[in-house]
């Protein structure tokens, strides 16, 4: 696979790659660096890439391993992510979201959900994947995502009445 | 769309069953003014996948590793480190072969000086001799 064929195969995805390693190591740097680390791994396999059916999903399971190991190594050194760098300045995300605080506290909230529904909230949500589709990149049954999925969302709905009740009295 | 119609699939969705078009339908519907207030709370849930699929990666993609390469940082440390016991060695053999040289020129010293003793006795002795010639004569031959 030459360069420009790789680069037109790879790229519309990176920011779909981007914003779920985000989602997994919640600082921008850690996820800068997993983005750039993915596409030295396709660079490297690109021999292989003609083998899967879609470069995307494969990209997104090796996303999703990636940053899992990642986290793992944290814990095991002990380092806990920052939790609080997801606010960038200047950018009209940052700006929007100071607009609504509300939408910030659904972040806080997806942030606190386990890790997997983080995964399948971001994939569903936010990339819009079909449920097969997010089956295959997470190794799982098509009903697991499901099930994952509605516990991810009821969540958040539970968590933003509860807020919004209080809010409210 | 009809409020019925929105909290049907809203119930939907919390159950995972809409699919990806009903769900950007829901989208559309708490993006736009006309929320009804009781479903307020999915607004800003709405809201946020919308805003976070905004999200870009700005940097630049290097395909090319920028690192060190480690491999041939080793071969050469391991030349290095070759070299530097090898030279360290050498260093070593000729410090003994110094120290061996100095001690073994100590003992030499400490033989010549010795000797130079007995001599000096003997030289002694060969000083009696010759008084006692003079006093005693010598018989004649």
């Amino acid at each position: 696979m030459k360069q420009s064929e790789f680069l037109k195969t790879v790229m519309p995805f990176k920011d779909k790659v981007f914003r779920v390693a985000k989602r997994l190591l919640v600082s921008t740097e850690e996820a800068e660096d997993a983005t750039q680390e993915l596409y030295f791994k396709l660079w490297r396999n690109r021999s292989k890439l003609k083998d899967y059916k879609s470069i995307e999903a494969f990209a997104m399971t090796m996303t999703k391993n990636y940053c899992f190991d990642r986290l793992k190594s944290k814990q095991a050194s002990n380092l806990k992510l920052i939790h609080s760098n997801y606010q960038e300045k200047d950018t009209p995300l940052q700006r929007r979201v100071e607009l609504n605080d509300s939408v910030s506290l659904v972040h806080k909230l997806i942030e606190n959900l386990p890790e997997q529904q983080k995964l399948v909230i971001q994939l569903r949500d936010v990339e819009e994947y079909e449920f097969d589709e997010i089956a295959k990149m997470l190794d799982l049954q098509p009903t697991a995502v499901r099930v994952t999925l509605s516990r991810a969302r009821k969540t958040i709905r539970e968590q933003l009445t509860k807020q919004h009740n209080y809010g409210i009295s | 769309m009809e409020l019925a119609n929105i909290e049907e699939l809203l119930e939907k969705y919390l159950d995972a069953e809409t699919t990806v078009a009903e769900e950007k339908e829901l989208k559309t519907y708490f993006s736009g003014d006309n929320v009804a207030p009781h479903l307020q709370e999915y607004q800003a849930m709405f809201g946020y996948f919308s805003t976070n699929k905004n999200e870009r990666f700005t940097k630049t993609i290097q395909l090319k590793s920028q690192k060190v390469n480690w491999k041939w940082l080793s071969v050469a440390a391991s030349v290095v480190l070759l070299v530097s016991v090898y030279t360290g060695y050498q260093d070593n053999q000729q410090k003994k072969a110094e120290k061996i040289y100095a001690k073994t020129q100590m003992a030499f010293g400490m033989l010549a000086a010795n000797l130079n003793k007995g001599n000096e006795a003997i030289l002694q002795l060969q000083h009696f001799e010759d008084t006692k010639n003079k006093i005693f004569k010598q018989p004649k031959k």
